[in-house]
C-alpha cells in the first residue's frame, strides 16, 4: 500500500523522507550517519507530537477518511477467528456496503455487523464506498437477531459517509429500514458494543449505532450531516467544510462532552492507518473488556439501561 | 434611462400560507378565495392540492378537545451555532410557537389520545433536542395513560444546528416507541408534506399504521441530493405519497377532509381489542 500523506503532514513527510534517504546512503556507502539519523528521528518525533496533538476538526475528518485507514475487512482479519460472513437480507439482495457475520473474538462467539468502504477502486465501487442501501440495514438486523436468539453479543463497527441517497434506496424504504433498526436495536436482549472506526455519517451510522456502549476511535468522527453538506446548505459553499466541521462539534472529544458516547479509543500516533496491528489490538482489548463487563448484566437490566441512555440524550432548558 | 432600479428593495418573503384575500394554488394555478380555502381545510377545490397547514389548524380539524402539555421545555443553543438563536427568535415571532411540535392530550370522538402535531414553519419542522424530548414525553404519556399515540409529521429532518444531539433524538424517540410497542399501545403516524430524513428515519415511519396526505413529499434523502448523487432526472411523482403507497411503504393515503373519520375508524378498531391490547378506551360504548 502506498503511503499517503495529508497536506498538514507535509513537514513530517519531508523529515521522514530525509531519514530514509540518509539510511539508504549510509547502507550503500557504509558511512556512519547514525548520529545524524538519531537527531532527525528525535526531531520527527517531536514534530509528530506537536502536529497530532493540535489537530483541527477538519484535519481529524481527513484522518477519519484516510484512504489507508483500516476498514472492517482488515479488522476482521486482525481481531476475529473463525469468521463466517452471512449474506443477504432474505428479501431482495446482498448489500456489499454492509458486512454481517458470526465469529469469535478471543474464543468468545459474537455477531459482527459493520460498513465496508472497499480499498481499491473496483472494490470501492462494489462496496458503494460504504454507503448502504435498505437491504444492507435489513441484513444487519437479520443477523443481529440471530445473535439475540442464541444469546451472542453484538459488535457493530461504523464507518460510512452515510446511507445511500438513490432511487432504489428510496423505493425500498431507506428511512423505514433505518428507523426499524434503531427501534429494534434499542431492545435486543444481548449486549451491543458500537464503535465508530472512521466516518460516523448520520442516519447511515445510527442505523447500526444503538448499543449499550458507544465508543469512538480517537480520530474518527460522528455527525448529523457531512461538513460539506452542512457548508453547502448554510453558506452555499462546500469549500467551507472546515468551518462546518468545527461548528458541528463532531470530534471524539466533542462527542464525549455532549454525552452521546461513552469513551474514546486510542489510536497509534498519526492515526490507525500507521499501524494496523496496534490499532486492532487496542480495539480488540477494548471490546473484550466491555464484553466482559456487559455479559454479567441480566438482559432486562441491560435493556433498561440502554433505553435510559438514549432517552436522556439532548440538551434543553426547563422553565 | 427612464426608470431606475430601486436599491435595497427586499424580495417579499415566500409564505406557506399567504395572508392575502386571494391566493394561487401551487399545483394548478387556480386563484382561490382565502376564506373558501380555509373552509376546505386548505385543500384546493380544483385539483385537491394540500397546502401546508399550521399545527394548531390540524388540532382544530382532528380533535374535539385538546390540552397542550410539555410546553415548558425550551430550546437552547447547545453548540453555540452561529445564527441559531436568531433563527429561533425569528421563527417564534413568525409562528407564535416555541418549537416545531405541539403535544398534548386530545379527545377524538370518544377516544382519548396522546397527540403530537409538527409545524413545518418552525425551523423546517426539524428535530432538535426539544422536539425529541417532547415526542418522548408524549410517548410516555401514552404509556402511562394507556391511550393511543398519534403523531402528525411535517419535517425536513434533523436540526443541523444541534449537530449530533439532533441525530440522537432519532434514537431517543425510537427507543421510547419500542417501549410503547412492548406495551401493545397503538401508534398511528400521519405523514404530511413534507416528512423526510431524520424524522422519517425514526418515529414518523414507526407507526403501527402509517397514513399520508396525498402528494406529500416523503423519504430519506431530499430529491436534490439524490439528483446530484446519481446525476440523472428523477421519475415523475418520485417520493410522493402515491409513489410510496405503490412501493408498499405506506398503509393508506388519506385526503385531509377524511383524516378525522379515518382516524376514528382506526381508533375504534384498536379499542375493540380484547384486554392485553390496551388502548385505554375501555369506556368506549
Amino acid at each position: 500500500m502506498t503511503r499517503i500523506w495529508l497536506e498538514f503532514e507535509r513537514p513530517i513527510a519531508d523529515l521522514e523522507r530525509k531519514i530514509e534517504e540518509l539510511q539508504t546512503i549510509a547502507s550503500d556507502e557504509s558511512l556512519d550517519v547514525s548520529e545524524e539519523i538519531e537527531k532527525l528521528k528525535a526531531k520527527s518525533a517531536e514534530l509528530k507530537k506537536q502536529v497530532y496533538s493540535n489537530l483541527t476538526p477538519w484535519q481529524r475528518v481527513q484522518l477519519a477518511r484516510h484512504l489507508n485507514r483500516p476498514y472492517l475487512s482488515d479488522y476482521i482479519k486482525l481481531m476475529f477467528t473463525d469468521f463466517l460472513e452471512l449474506h443477504g437480507d432474505g428479501c431482495f439482495r446482498d448489500d456489499p456496503a454492509m458486512i454481517a457475520g458470526i465469529g469469535k473474538i478471543d474464543g468468545k462467539s459474537v455477531v459482527l455487523v459493520g460498513h465496508e468502504k472497499g480499498r481499491k477502486t473496483k472494490d470501492k465501487l462494489y462496496r458503494n464506498f460504504g454507503m448502504a442501501h435498505p437491504e444492507g440495514y435489513r441484513k444487519a438486523l437479520r443477523v443481529m437477531k440471530i445473535g439475540e436468539k442464541f444469546g451472542k453479543p453484538i459488535i457493530s463497527l461504523i464507518d460510512t459517509p452515510g446511507a445511500y441517497p438513490g432511487i432504489g434506496a428510496e423505493e425500498r424504504g431507506q428511512a423505514q429500514a433505518i428507523a426499524q433498526n434503531i427501534k429494534a436495536m434499542s431492545t435486543l436482549r444481548v449486549p451491543i458494543i458500537v464503535i465508530v472506526t472512521g466516518e460516523g455519517g448520520s442516519g447511515g451510522a445510527l442505523g447500526i449505532g444503538v448499543g449499550d456502549i458507544v465508543l469512538v476511535q480517537e480520530y474518527a468522527f460522528y455527525s448529523v450531516i457531512s461538513p460539506e453538506g452542512c457548508a453547502s446548505i448554510l453558506w452555499r459553499d462546500a469549500k467551507k467544510a472546515p468551518d462546518a466541521a468545527e461548528a458541528l462539534h463532531i470530534t471524539a472529544q466533542d462527542l464525549l462532552k455532549l454525552k452521546v458516547i461513552d469513551g474514546i479509543i486510542k489510536e497509534p500516533e498519526g492515526g490507525a492507518h500507521r499501524d494496523y496491528e496496534k490499532s486492532a489490538s487496542i480495539l480488540k482489548q477494548t471490546i473484550l473488556e466491555n464484553l466482559n463487563h456487559l455479559s454479567s448484566i441480566p438482559p432486562d437490566a441491560l435493556i433498561e439501561k440502554r433505553l435510559n441512555k438514549f432517552e436522556s440524550m439532548g440538551i434543553y432548558k426547563k422553565t | 434611462m427612464w426608470f431606475k432600479k430601486k436599491r435595497g428593495l427586499k424580495p417579499t418573503p415566500r409564505r406557506e400560507v399567504p395572508d392575502g384575500l386571494w391566493l394561487k394554488c401551487k399545483e394548478c394555478g387556480e386563484i382561490l378565495y382565502r376564506k373558501e380555502l380555509e373552509k376546505n381545510f386548505w385543500v384546493c377545490e380544483k385539483c385537491g392540492y394540500h397546502f401546508k397547514m399550521p399545527a394548531k389548524k390540524y388540532i382544530e380539524i382532528l380533535t374535539d378537545s385538546f390540552v397542550e402539555k410539555e410546553n415548558s421545555i425550551e430550546t437552547t443553543n447547545p453548540l453555540e451555532f452561529k445564527g441559531y438563536s436568531e433563527k429561533l427568535t425569528a421563527d417564534f415571532e413568525k409562528t407564535g410557537l416555541k418549537e416545531a411540535i405541539v403535544v398534548g392530550e386530545a379527545k377524538i370522538g370518544s377516544h382519548r389520545v396522546a397527540l403530537g402535531v409538527m409545524d413545518f414553519r418552525f425551523v423546517g419542522g426539524s428535530l432538535g433536542s426539544v422536539v425529541g424530548e417532547k415526542v418522548k414525553r408524549l410517548i410516555k404519556l401514552a404509556l402511562s395513560k394507556k391511550i393511543p399515540l398519534i403523531i402528525v409529521g411535517a419535517s425536513g429532518g434533523a436540526r443541523m444546528q444541534e449537530g449530533i444531539l439532533s441525530l440522537m433524538q432519532m434514537a431517543k424517540t425510537a427507543s421510547a416507541l419500542a417501549e410503547l410497542s412492548n406495551a401493545h399501545i397503538p401508534y398511528i403516524s400521519i405523514l404530511t408534506n413534507p416528512t423526510t430524513a431524520g424524522v422519517m428515519a425514526s418515529y414518523a415511519s414507526l407507526g403501527d399504521i402509517v397514513m399520508a396526505e396525498p402528494k406529500a413529499l416523503i423519504g430519506f434523502a431530499g430529491p436534490r441530493v439524490i439528483e446530484q448523487t446519481i446525476k440523472q432526472e428523477l421519475p415523475e411523482g418520485f417520493q410522493k405519497s402515491e409513489f410510496l403507497l405503490e412501493h408498499g411503504l405506506l398503509d393508506i393515503v388519506v385526503p385531509r377532509h377524511k383524516l378525522k373519520t379515518t382516524l376514528m375508524k382506526t381508533l375504534d378498531f384498536f379499542s375493540r381489542c380484547k384486554s392485553g391490547c390496551a388502548s385505554g378506551t375501555k369506556n368506549h360504548r
